[in-house]
């Protein structure tokens, strides 16, 4: 088993409060249907959409971090499977990609390489 | 943890009833806006962490906490609610002010003087309902739009100009003076009445929309048995006609969605909790000298409740209560109503002269039930053409695919053999 990290960017929020919670339901259910089979390493953690970028050697901070909304990093979570090609095809079930949003995947390297 | 069905409608009300009370009415939209972000935070966070002991406090505390951001943030650029003025200027008194106002009597009562506040007179009924549904019931303007079957814009529309009228008032109806709640409580009820009655014979094609309707009428109505003021005989009333109309609900559409006449219903799938509630609040209703046209009209739910076949039904009764609701609140409905219970009880000769002697029959040329009425009669009299072309008259009319169904089904039953031994004349307004 493998380590990957999914990156939750962009979604519509649930412009209702019915599509809101319907949403969170989905949610809910797709994370549990990954934790049944044993999938999730980390639930993760929703970030907010704030904060703050510190850059270069003056190590400057600007408000931000990130000029559109949608393109935040809104919350992780951490899986394990098999390979790429399963973590890929786990991370279609999840609800994100049916409001706009997108799941990014990145293996996490492994220390004996 | 499982979630109620709903949840967020149901908190929504309340949510924004009570930052509304905080913020100043001409602050709703702000109101509307907190809300929608906790909604958010909601989504966001229980998502990952999973849904919190006790939901409704979660949403509450996190409306309270963006409540007092905003309040912070904005006390110089906005004013707020007059009535809590200094309070909320000071950072000694805004946190427990706003406390305060968080507690579960506030928000009940903030929930009620909403309610009061949406049935402000210069709005005409059908806006009335349609910003109690979008207020306190957490519809968006789109599911407003559903509801109602009508287009996003008309409601829009509406719901944007009901808002100014409200945010035009000085603050939230005020629910202590005696004499003003009463002289607006016939409004708010009949408001709830026409929600409930938009879910029971709405258009929308969506019978889970349309049960969401009735519940929440129901569920606003018990809101109001609880104010000490909202609790007059004419409520209870209300509440009753609502129980006894919604325990047919079961039996009144079939799985495959057909619509079911009081008259073809299994009774036994009338709903024995709802109808004993219903029973019992037209007991608690019985108070006082006041006769309410929902006192009459649960009074009639209540005998169809009672019989337990419909050869049982005591249609004298219902003909003298409809009488009572010709004097109390006369309409054509009523009258034809009226008329199809005579002919019950007469006969279908005697049921086809009183609908035909109704005056002014044009007020009734969109309502299908006339001409499917006069069908039903007609083909218990064997007419079977007559109440043909009555029944494709009343199709021409319908306003659900529902009911286009329905009528198509007995344009069909027109083309079998004349049936004289049923009694039944099934297309009356009361299924």
């Amino acid at each position: 088993m493998s380590e990957f990290l999914y990156l939750y960017r962009g979604g519509e929020q649930g412009r209702s409060a019915e599509r809101a919670q319907q949403m969170m339901q989905k949610w809910m259910t797709w994370m549990k249907d990954l934790a049944e089979k044993g999938h999730i390493k980390d639930r993760g953690q929703p970030l907010e959409r704030t904060g703050k970028l510190v850059k270069g050697k003056k190590k400057s901070v600007v408000d931000g971090p990130f000029a559109e909304a949608k393109d935040a990093v809104g919350g992780y979570t951490l899986i394990e499977a098999r390979d790429l090609g399963q973590a890929v095809e786990l991370s279609k079930g999840c609800p994100i990609l049916e409001v706009d949003g997108e799941v990014e995947v990145r293996p996490v390297m492994k220390m004996n390489m | 943890m499982e979630l109620n069905e709903h949840l967020f409608r149901r908190e929504s009300g309340r949510m924004v009833a009570t930052l509304t009370r905080i913020f100043g009415v001409h602050n709703l939209q702000l109101a509307e806006d907190v809300v929608q972000d906790a909604f958010c935070r909601a989504l966001e966070v229980w998502k990952f962490r999973g849904v919190p002991e006790n939901p409704s406090a979660w949403l509450m505390a996190t409306a309270k906490n963006r409540a007092l951001d905003v309040l912070r943030r904005e006390r110089t650029a906005r004013t707020f609610a007059p009535e809590l003025g200094r309070l909320l200027e000071s950072e000694w008194t805004l946190a427990p002010t706003v406390e305060e106002q968080f507690t579960e009597s506030a928000i009940k009562d903030d929930l009620l003087s909403m309610m009061f506040s949406c049935c402000d007179p210069r709005l005409s009924e059908e806006a009335q309902v349609a910003l109690i549904l979008h207020i306190l019931c957490g519809f968006s303007v789109d599911e407003v739009a559903g509801a109602f079957v009508s287009t996003r814009a008309a409601i829009e529309k509406r719901v944007s100009r009901s808002k100014k009228v409200l945010a035009s008032s000085k603050k939230l109806f005020d629910l202590t003076p005696p004499r003003e709640v009463s002289a607006r409580l016939p409004a708010v009820q009949r408001a709830l009445y026409l929600l409930f009655n938009e879910g029971y014979h709405g258009a929308s094609p969506e019978r889970a929309v349309r049960v969401e309707l009735c519940h929440e009428a129901m569920r606003l109505t018990a809101e109001l048995l609880k104010h000490s003021l909202g609790a007059t005989p004419a409520t209870y009333a209300l509440a009753a006609l609502m129980s006894l109309d919604a325990a047919r609900l079961p039996a009144r559409v079939d799985a495959a969605g057909n619509l079911n006449s009081l008259f073809d219903q299994d009774r036994s799938e009338w709903d024995q909790g709802l109808l004993t509630e219903g029973l019992r609040l037209l007991d608690l209703s019985a108070e006082g000298t006041e006769l309410s046209e929902y006192h009459v009209e649960a009074a009639i739910a209540s005998i169809h409740a009672r019989a337990l076949r419909v050869e049982d039904t005591d249609w004298k009764m219902i003909v003298t209560l409809y009488d009572q609701l010709m004097t109390i609140r006369p309409s054509p409905v009523v009258a034809l109503n009226r008329a199809i219970a005579i002919g019950q009880e007469d006969g279908p000769d005697r049921g086809v002269e009183e609908i035909l002697s109704i005056p002014d029959p044009e007020r009734l040329a969109r309502y299908p039930f006339h001409q499917a009425a006069l069908g039903e009669f007609e083909l218990q009299r064997g007419k079977n053409h007559a109440a043909r072309q009555h029944f494709l008259a009343a199709l021409a009319v319908a306003r659900s695919p529902m009911e286009r169904n329905f009528f198509e089904h007995r344009i069909a039953a027109c083309a079998s053999k004349p049936a004289r031994d049923r009694r039944a004349g099934r297309a009356t307004q009361a299924s």
